[in-house]
């Protein structure tokens, strides 16, 4: 049953992703962006790490979509057909390439002696109900053992916004003084 | 046994919802789409919560609910105008 949910989670994640690629209509691939942080969020949640499905929910169906309409207002709603895509393409294959042979060196996927396995995760798992007092183990890393973290991704996503209102801001003004 | 059932049949109605956003002719089909698959979703919450015994995830499916109407309502502003916040900038 959960396996069935999973798959069907995934095959979503898929046709989503496909459209949002070949869609031309940036409206619709803002919305389908939306169901696809949904989705993703869901996946998350089936993963037991509620509080990153509650935060990519937020983030991606709530603001993300905010930003990227306050982006459409000041481009417009069709993407202009592209000409040559052939440079880019290869240079996408080539970096993917190298990543996918910069996994080759990497310890396969879960092994019992992996080193995230045995690193401080033993210890998470043990202690962190004492420790912490929190029920959830990966909301207590990420809110109690990594919390200086999470603040830096606050900034980072704060800086992030208010870049993009400094720069969609100025144009918006200008319009509003030739009324 | 009927929560797996249920689980399947909502879905079911979230890649219908998705079918209806990818093909909608209109702006509007779509954006009844998006909210009707974020609702889904919380149903969805819902039955992972009731299966699994375990009730923070009710606290979970009432955030995804109160958070689902934020990008509808940016939506259909800007559907409706093309614009997002002309009309409060010029009230305040």
């Amino acid at each position: 049953m959960a396996e069935l949910i999973d798959v069907l989670l995934f095959a979503f994640l898929l046709a989503t992703a496909f459209y949002v690629l070949l869609s031309r209509d940036l409206l619709a691939v803002v919305m389908v962006a939306g169901i696809y942080s949904l989705l993703s969020a869901g996946m998350f949640l089936v993963m037991d790490a509620a509080d990153v499905a509650f935060t990519e929910a937020a983030v991606g169906a709530g603001v993300s979509t905010l930003l990227l309409l306050i982006a459409l207002t000041a481009t417009g709603r069709w993407e202009k057909p592209a000409g040559h895509r052939v440079v880019p393409l290869l240079v996408v294959l080539a970096t993917g390439a190298t990543l996918v042979y910069g996994t080759l060196d990497l310890p396969p996927i879960g092994k019992p002696d992996n080193p995230p396995q045995v690193h401080v995760a033993p210890h998470y798992l043990e202690r962190s109900g004492e420790e912490i007092g929190i029920p959830n183990v990966v909301t207590s890393v990420l809110a109690s053992y990594r919390g200086f973290d999470t603040l830096g991704e606050v900034v980072v996503v704060f800086t992030a916004g208010l870049g993009v209102f400094l720069l969609i801001g100025g144009p918006r003004r200008r319009r509003g003084g030739e009324k | 046994m009927m929560l797996a059932a249920a689980g399947v049949a909502v879905l079911v109605a979230m890649g219908l919802a998705m079918v209806r956003a990818f093909l909608g002719p209109t702006v509007y089909d779509r954006i009844l789409a998006v909210n009707s698959f974020g609702t889904k979703t919380v149903l969805l919450i819902t039955l992972l919560g009731a299966m699994a015994g375990r009730a923070d995830y009710f606290d979970l499916a009432l955030l995804y609910a109160l958070i689902n109407f934020i990008a509808t309502i940016a939506l259909m502003r800007y559907a409706g105008s093309g614009e997002l916040s002309r009309e409060e900038g010029e009230d305040a």
